[in-house]
């Protein structure tokens, strides 16, 4: 395998609040070579949102990172600081409809990322955000420079936040579940559009979504994680059609191709400032043993470097839990 | 009380309800607490213009009375005639905005046009005029303000009636039979009470800054009153020699407009969760 | 956003109209005869039949109401009880004066409310923060004639750094009126003394005059701004790599600006309070020595003439409000039209 453009190691982000510290993400492990799609998917709570902002480097003031490693392109962003990925990571935010400024041109605010990022001239800058307003399929690209953000529709909106993605031609593209705000038809339009950009490229994508029918359709491989850790991943043909971690396998069944519901789970995902000692999912799993309350399960490694944190996988889950 | 809880966890508010609470007691027991309780109409001439000493801790003014006790006199009046004009202010307001806010059709139009009308110019100029208009003194000025501010209350009543209006709860009631009146003092009323206790509160610190200018222009009390707008107003001829005679005055003003503007402040956020937390 | 424009000032009649029937009303509450208020002191009953017939006081009350609404539109506010000049002329005179006051003053608080206020937000619960806190509370509660006062008495009194009172010194006296404006004024008379002069006489009622404004702006601006700055679109400002600078002082701020821009309206009704005392005091020539005067001198007429002139600025001013706020903000316009 080739060496990673993005390599998180161990990672752990830690919260403070008024309720104590909370252990967002627990030794996080990833990584997204060149030209994959990277899908990582959890439950709403499960620090999806947290990894994200800590590859974007916009943790919130409270937040503290105690040990571990992002590395992107070799560089260990936790040292030497965000601004060298600037630009080199473009994000397609969730919401369309909050993610751009309402009283600044829509123009105007993808041009300034690339006064900042990009090299060239404001009229080269223009020139090439025209053409991707083109490749995003936006209508009336050279229009669309001037107008304000509450001009566009949601899903204009969306191309228009992808081709920002774009703008400084980046090598990794960072996702955050860009098409939950929209109505079901838009969503399977941009998704094409994000697969066909992607491969057209040769980009890596990193996609945070619950949602396994996108994670499906769009990436190649895909990270589980449930309050704050890894537990279980692998090719994305592998881990859906053949699930070992209980969670991931009650996922499944209880919605083999819908979001992430726990509501056929029993009980609730931890608070981030009570998490149980041992497997972090043994309150709720139907097949915890007495060691799972006090030891971090170990990791089994499949074939195609499919990775499971549980160590009994091969068992049976009960007929009730799966119903 | 859950609103006194959450107000004396904050300690700006703690202190602005600590202010008021200490005028309210100063009000109170002012001629026991005042040095020279009778110097609100005595003048002794022989001790004109006197710099703080022990013996007169904030000095002398013009006529050689004790200003520390003129100030703790002044208490009284700052708070009798906020309270009088916010309540009437009230009694014209609240019933008014319940009363627009409830049944829609041309009175309702009338008087919400009305209050904007009396917004449409800044109070202390209306005061002014009507101040004047019905001849100068305290009365008047009291009345003036009261009829200036009344639209606030208007307003502020008038937006939670309408809101409460189409609410559930209000057309279950009509529902069973209850009487109009009935919902609306027993039911919105009450809705409303924590928008109209913020608006009084901030309205009292109002009413003493103005009610303090319409003193100092000569438009509110008279002579021998020991209001603090008016001590600041003699003052002004004795300057620069007597520089305490309208510091203590004016002082007072200030800790007093603070406290309830503080307080008011702390009921807004108690009142309003939504603002507790952005205020973070 | 002409036909925004046009429909704002629409919406600003009615009120109008309701003021000046208001003053009308006013003006009839009056205790004892107008007439016999204007005819004065000696006059004998034929005087006064002749004012009654003059003024119009004889005719029924609604006409009387269509006279007064015709005089006002037509700018006509009678004579002074107290010059016996037109009240109009004598307003317009002093209308200027109170205009440049009010105006530097607003720039004051507005420049500096506005820092402030973003200095706070983005040191927020730090030192600066606090300070801007205790400003922007204590700035309310302040009294204005009595800060004035103060003010007199450190800096011209006691320090004698700034004039006392006026426009200008008096043995300099006033440029050749053009504007009415001293600064503008002395400027197109090419005086450069006059203007130092001018500006030197200006510092102290402005400052004064500017606190409330100040106060309400930084708290606003501070507000605002943090709000603002919890915003999703300043988080992808952040993700995708915008300045430090940028993100606070433009991005941001213009968001924060359009909530403070509201409050301009209303604080313009602080001013215009203010100006009232601020300008007695310091004796500056303009509309609040004039209310000031006219209450000495039961001057009833040039009172209501007050009171309608200062409700037409405010009114005009929430226009100018309201289209300053459709430009910063594009979607105001197309909400409403």
């Amino acid at each position: 395998m080739t060496s990673p453009l993005l390599s998180i190691q161990d990672l752990s982000v830690h919260i403070r609040g008024d309720a104590g510290i909370a252990r967002i993400l627990d030794g996080i492990t990833l990584s997204v070579p060149p030209g994959v799609t990277m899908g990582v998917v959890g439950e709403s709570g499960c620090g999806k949102s947290t990894l994200l902002r800590a590859v974007l480097g916009i943790l919130p003031r409270n937040a503290s990172i105690p040990h571990g490693k992002l590395e992107f392109k070799g560089k260990d962003l936790i040292k030497v600081n965000w601004a060298a990925a600037r630009g080199r990571i473009g994000f397609v935010p969730q919401d369309p409809y909050l993610s751009l400024n309402p009283v600044f041109r829509a123009g105007d605010q993808i041009l300034e990322i690339m006064r900042k990022h990009a090299p060239g001239t404001r009229k080269d800058h223009a020139s090439t955000l025209i053409d991707l307003f083109r490749a995003v399929q936006l209508p009336d690209p050279e229009a669309a420079l001037a107008k304000y953000p509450h001009q566009f529709s949601g899903g204009q909106r969306q191309r228009l936040l992808i081709a920002a993605a774009l703008a400084c031609a980046p090598d990794l593209l960072v996702a955050d579940e860009p098409t939950t705000a929209l109505d079901v038809t838009t969503q399977r339009e941009i998704l094409a559009l994000l697969r066909g950009l992607v491969s057209d490229k040769g980009l890596s994508l990193l996609f945070v979504t619950h949602d396994f029918g996108v994670l499906a359709a769009l990436c190649d491989r895909v990270t589980v994680l449930y309050a704050g850790r890894v537990v279980e991943s692998g090719l994305t043909s592998d881990v859906l059609r053949n699930p070992q971690h209980p969670y991931t396998r009650l996922l499944l069944a209880c919605h083999p191709d819908r979001a992430v519901n726990l509501l056929g789970i029993p009980g609730t995902v931890p608070a981030a400032t009570q998490q149980p000692e041992g497997c972090r999912f043994h309150p709720r799993c139907p097949i915890a043993r007495a060691a799972c309350s006090k030891e971090v399960p170990p990791v089994t490694e499949f074939a195609n470097s499919h990775l499971v944190a549980c160590p009994w996988y091969a068992d049976e889950l009960p007929e009730q839990a799966l119903a | 009380m859950m609103v006194l809880r959450v107000l004396l966890r904050d300690p700006v508010a703690t202190l602005g309800l600590f202010i008021v609470l200490f005028a309210i007691f100063v009000a109170i027991f002012a001629n026991w607490l005042a040095p020279y309780p009778n110097d609100a109409f005595e003048s002794h001439l022989l001790q004109r213009l006197k710099p703080p000493s022990v013996e007169f801790p904030f000095g002398t003014d013009n006529l050689g009375r004790d200003i520390f006790s003129r100030v703790i006199l002044g208490t009284r009046n700052a708070l009798l005639v906020a309270v009088a004009v916010i309540t009437a202010a009230m009694l014209i307001g609240v019933p008014i905005g319940l009363f627009a806010g409830w049944r829609e059709g041309w009175l309702s139009e009338i008087l919400m046009r009305t209050t904007d009308v009396f917004l449409a110019v800044p109070q202390l100029i209306l005061a002014l005029a009507l101040g004047q208009l019905l001849a100068p003194g305290i009365g008047a000025a009291m009345l003036a303000l009261a009829l200036t501010y009344w639209p606030f209350f208007a307003r502020t009543v008038f937006a939670e009636t309408r809101r409460l209006r189409g609410s559930l709860f209000v057309d279950a009631l009509a529902g069973i039979g209850a009487s109009p009146l009935r919902i609306l003092f027993l039911h919105v009323l009450p809705n409303a009470a924590p928008a109209v206790l913020v608006r009084a509160t901030i309205g009292m610190g109002f009413t003493i800054l103005t009610a303090a200018i319409l003193g100092f222009l000569g438009v509110g009390a008279t002579p021998p009153s020991p209001d603090w707008g008016l001590a600041v107003s003699e003052a002004r001829q004795h300057l620069p020699e007597a520089w305490w005679f309208p510091t203590f005055p004016g002082l007072a003003i200030l800790v007093l407009v603070l406290g309830f503007n503080l307080l008011g402040d702390g009921l807004r956020d108690a009142a309003d969760p939504k603002i507790r937390r952005s205020k973070r | 956003m002409a036909r925004y424009v046009i429909r704002r000032l629409l919406l600003a009649l009615p009120a109008l109209f309701g003021l000046i029937l208001l003053t009308f009303v006013l003006s009839r509450v009056i205790p004892g005869d107008p007439a016999a208020t204007l005819a004065g002191d000696a006059a004998t009953p034929a005087m006064i039949a002749e004012i009654r017939a003059q003024y119009g006081l004889d005719r029924p009350v609604i006409e009387q109401a269509f006279i007064h609404v015709r005089q006002v539109l037509t700018g006509d506010f009678g004579k002074s009880v107290f010059s016996g000049r037109p009240v109009a002329e004598e307003i317009l005179q002093r209308l200027p004066a109170t205009l440049e006051l009010t105006f530097v003053a607003l720039l004051i608080a507005v420049f500096l409310g506005v820092s402030l206020g973003l200095f706070a937000a983005l040191n927020h619960n730090g030192i600066i923060d606090h300070l801007v806190r205790v400003v922007s509370v204590g700035g309310l509660a302040l009294a204005s004639f009595w800060l004035a006062i103060m003010l007199q008495l450190l800096f011209a009194m006691e320090l004698d750094l700034l004039p006392l009172r006026g426009r200008v010194d008096v043995a300099l006296g006033l440029p050749p009126r053009v504007t009415g404006f001293v600064l503008l004024d002395s400027l197109i008379a090419g005086r450069l003394d006059l203007l130092l002069n001018g500006i030197s006489h200006l510092i102290l009622p402005a400052i004064t005059l500017s606190l409330p404004g100040l106060a309400t702006i930084a708290r606003f601006t501070r507000s605002g701004v943090l709000e603002v700055l919890q915003k999703d679109f300043v988080l992808y400002a952040k993700a995708v790599g915008y300045g430090r600078f940028r993100l606070a002082a433009i991005y941001v701020l213009r968001n924060a600006v359009i909530l403070v821009v509201t409050q301009i309206g209303l604080l313009f009704g602080a001013l215009i309070s203010g100006a009232v005392a601020v300008e007695a005091i310091f004796d500056w020539p303009g509309l609040g020595t004039y209310s000031v005067q006219a209450i000495i001198s039961a001057d009833y007429k040039a009172l209501l003439a007050v009171t309608l002139v200062v409700g037409f600025v405010y009114a005009v001013v929430n226009v100018l409000v309201d289209v300053a706020q459709a430009i910063i903000d594009p979607r105001v316009a197309e909400d409403v039209t």
